[in-house]
């Protein structure tokens, strides 16, 4: 697909690109009859995007090959059921948005190597994509330099800011706070058990718990394990467990070593009905590996949930299995990914103008009210105001909602007294 | 650390992380078997070893799905079908890759190291265009779920008792075909001087598929066991792939008792430092003792005197 995306994009940019800016008002004479009322190209496209009379192309950059597949193909599909109904919808400001997808394939390097692509070659008026934080630290001094837009979809651990990037996921504070107020409010937990996987983002996360658990809970952290990165072994953890009896077991595991972690955590007799364990790292997708057996009963803390009970969401999550196949899973991520298109199509629509410049600065403040997971608006620091859930994990692979917080909650990219 | 603990606590804690550390040893030495019988006897550098396991885990997933589908009633007793199914494919296609590629490389050992990654990403991407990126669960038949209440405060994990006894017996079955069998003598003929042996009229070609597919085949039952500690996914393999060629080179590349004492060592080591310390350094200072040792002796625990 994105073969021919190419293919049909590049000849007429070319031919722009050497025609240079002195073309600019010559295209504005072709003819626009049947697309009378979006205005002139000349007028929305200062800069030399990809933006025709009837097209504008955006980059969808993640890794559809090598070990983040498994995570980023969610992003994929819904940036491009995104695409889908916004040209359904008559596109923006009149355009239809094509896109040109390209490979990140698991390599930060060549996240890095593609996000120029995008930019400079292909002139594309924003990058839907990334997904790890390696991959986004790669990609941001590419967007920085070239004055590119990008929509990130993950949550993540914050410390960052950019004008060139919209974080449509949760920073930190914001997925996890709430989490901790919940359930030390809800089953009056004291101690609190600490694992992760040994990189920046649950390290980060681990901080910000840890700080809230002491200074504000009042409660105590009993352990904080890391482990590589693919460990497969966590029978001398789950002992500690055993041994500390916390209150709370709170995880940010990833990628192939969840599966291990509760496979093995229920093999060694760990009841989750009755050990309180909240982890910020569990999706539907990851569930679909665990298995619902292994899981039922974990608390997991974010901001969406497929299960949830709002018009929005009953729209979404059918349109969802009706272009991806029934048996699809929706995690956080993926509703977050499906958030970047639209959240463009809007700020454009505010700012009447594809500039990155005008984007950047008209973002703070767009509201998205067709969001799957409610209402969503932007931020000054270009974070999403959202909502924070908690939802318990079902034998059927699917969160139950037990708790939201009342109102949208500011993200915090820099919290102070958390660092 | 202790401090707070009543003996009681401590004392269940002390056996079950013993515990712990034995199912390490069944692990390691389940995932270095294939390899120590494709690398310490062939000189193969398998890098491929984990795409084989994982492709075991898949056949696993397809039986307990077949069984879920046809034949519910039966589905406690799937996986032991599951695991010769698992032997069966990964030794098959073990046999191909070495008709196809390894045997026009026994004279050119490094090259085998190169050509084997390539085949281990290629493998890895028709997994994810045939069964498709995200992970796989494989479901358990109840039985093998949770675990045995020994008294109580010690409780045992079944499938860790599970993956001790599968490994145990392939232990013993390897052994008996490798030094008792006339095909084993045969493969050590062959190991120790491939001229002289076919010299002597044994069909090396023959006993070269056999033995890649024997160890391709065991890779297959450990990957099929693994589904029920780990995840099954495309890039699976991956995570195992360090830990075996660590076991197979650390016990000398050409000895099997070399391959057991060598998990032993590592995974009793690994698993008493994961519990004084975080898991990370544990696995840090397990390196480095290993790497310690290898450069005191770079042939291994347990080296096979062989005429070069």
């Amino acid at each position: 697909m994105s073969d021919e995306t190419n293919k049909g994009l590049l000849s007429p940019l070319r031919r722009k690109l050497l025609m240079g800016m002195a073309a600019v008002p010559a295209i504005t004479m072709l003819p626009r009859t049947s697309f009378a009322q979006a205005p002139a190209t000349s007028a929305v496209n200062t800069t030399g995007l990809a933006v025709t009379d009837t097209e504008v192309t955006v980059g969808i950059l993640h890794s559809a090959t090598g070990t983040m597949a498994i995570s980023e193909t969610g992003s994929i599909e819904a940036e491009k059921l995104a695409i889908e109904q916004i040209n359904a919808a008559g596109g923006v400001l009149g355009r239809k948005i094509k896109f040109i997808q390209e490979d990140g394939a698991s390599d930060w390097p060549t996240f890095a190597e593609k996000a120029k692509k995008l930019l400079v070659n292909d002139k594309v008026a924003a990058i839907m994509g990334c997904w790890t934080s390696a991959s986004r630290k790669a990609v941001l001094p590419v967007v920085e330099q070239y004055n590119g837009m990008l929509y990130y979809p993950t949550f993540y651990e914050g410390l960052e800011q950019s004008k060139n990037v919209i974080y449509t996921g949760q920073e930190a504070t914001q997925q996890i706070l709430a989490g901790l107020n919940w359930i030390a409010k809800e089953k009056g937990a004291k101690t609190f058990f600490f694992i992760g996987s040994d990189y920046i983002w649950p390290r980060t996360s681990n901080k910000i718990a840890r700080k809230h658990v002491e200074n504000v809970l009042k409660g105590k952290v009993v352990g904080e394990e890391y482990y590589p990165l693919g460990n497969t072994q966590f029978n001398s953890v789950i002992n500690k467990i055993k041994l500390t009896k916390p209150d709370v077991i709170f995880t940010d595991v990833v990628g192939g070593s969840n599966v291990a972690f509760y496979k093995q955590l229920k093999a060694a007799g760990i009841d989750l009905a009755k050990q309180a364990l909240l982890t910020i790292s569990v999706t539907e997708d990851e569930i679909d590996g665990i298995g619902g057996e292994n899981i039922a009963g974990a608390y997991a803390c974010m901001k969406y949930f497929q299960s949830l009970d709002n018009p929005n969401n009953k729209a979404f999550v059918p349109a969802f299995k009706k272009m991806w196949g029934e048996k699809t899973v929706i995690g956080d991520v993926t509703q977050a990914a499906y958030l970047g298109p639209w959240l463009w199509k809007l700020t454009v629509e505010k700012a009447g103008s594809f500039d990155v410049d005008k984007i950047a600065a008209a973002s703070p403040g767009v509201e998205f009210k067709g969001a799957p997971e409610g209402y969503v608006r932007i931020h000054e620091n270009h974070h999403l105001w959202s909502k924070t859930r908690v939802g318990r994990a079902k034998l059927d692979g699917q969160f139950e909602l037990i708790y939201e917080t009342a109102d949208l909650v500011e993200p915090d990219p820099f919290p102070k007294g958390y660092q | 650390m202790f401090g707070d603990y009543s003996l009681g606590d401590l004392g269940s804690i002390f056996v079950m992380q013993g515990f712990a550390g034995l199912i390490l040893f069944s692990v390691y030495v389940l995932m270095a078997l294939g390899l120590a019988i494709i690398f310490g006897q062939m000189g193969v550098i398998n890098m491929a070893h984990g795409e084989f396991m994982i492709l075991g885990a898949y056949v696993t997933w397809m039986t307990s799905n077949l069984f879920q589908t046809y034949m519910p009633g039966l589905f406690g007793g799937y996986f032991f079908l599951a695991m010769i199914l698992a032997f069966l494919a990964s030794g098959a296609l073990g046999m191909l890759v070495e008709w196809v590629l390894i045997r026009h490389l026994y004279k050119r050992p490094l090259d085998t190291l190169l050509a084997t990654w390539g085949l281990s990403l290629m493998l890895q991407q028709a997994y994810r265009s045939v069964f498709g990126a995200r992970e796989v669960g494989v479901e358990l038949p109840q039985w093998m779920l949770g675990s045995l209440q020994v008294t109580s405060s010690i409780e045992v994990p079944i499938n860790g008792v599970f993956v001790m006894c599968l490994t145990v017996l392939i232990t013993i079955a390897v052994a008996y075909v490798m030094y008792k069998s006339r095909w084993g003598r045969q493969v050590r003929a062959v190991v120790q001087n491939r001229i002289m042996a076919g010299a002597v009229g044994i069909n090396t070609e023959k006993v070269d598929r056999y033995t890649f597919g024997l160890g391709c085949g065991i890779a297959g039952v450990a990957g099929s066991a693994f589904t029920m500690i780990g995840s099954t996914g495309p890039t699976s393999g991956q995570l195992y792939i360090v830990d075996t060629f660590l076991v197979v080179v650390f016990g000398g590349a050409a000895s099997l008792v070399g391959t057991i004492a060598s998990a032993f060592s590592i995974s009793q080591t690994q698993s008493t430092l994961e519990f004084f310390m975080s898991g990370s350094m544990a696995k840090v200072l397990t390196l480095l003792a290993v790497v310690g040792i290898l450069m005191l002796r770079p042939q291994g625990l347990f080296a096979l005197k062989v005429r070069k």
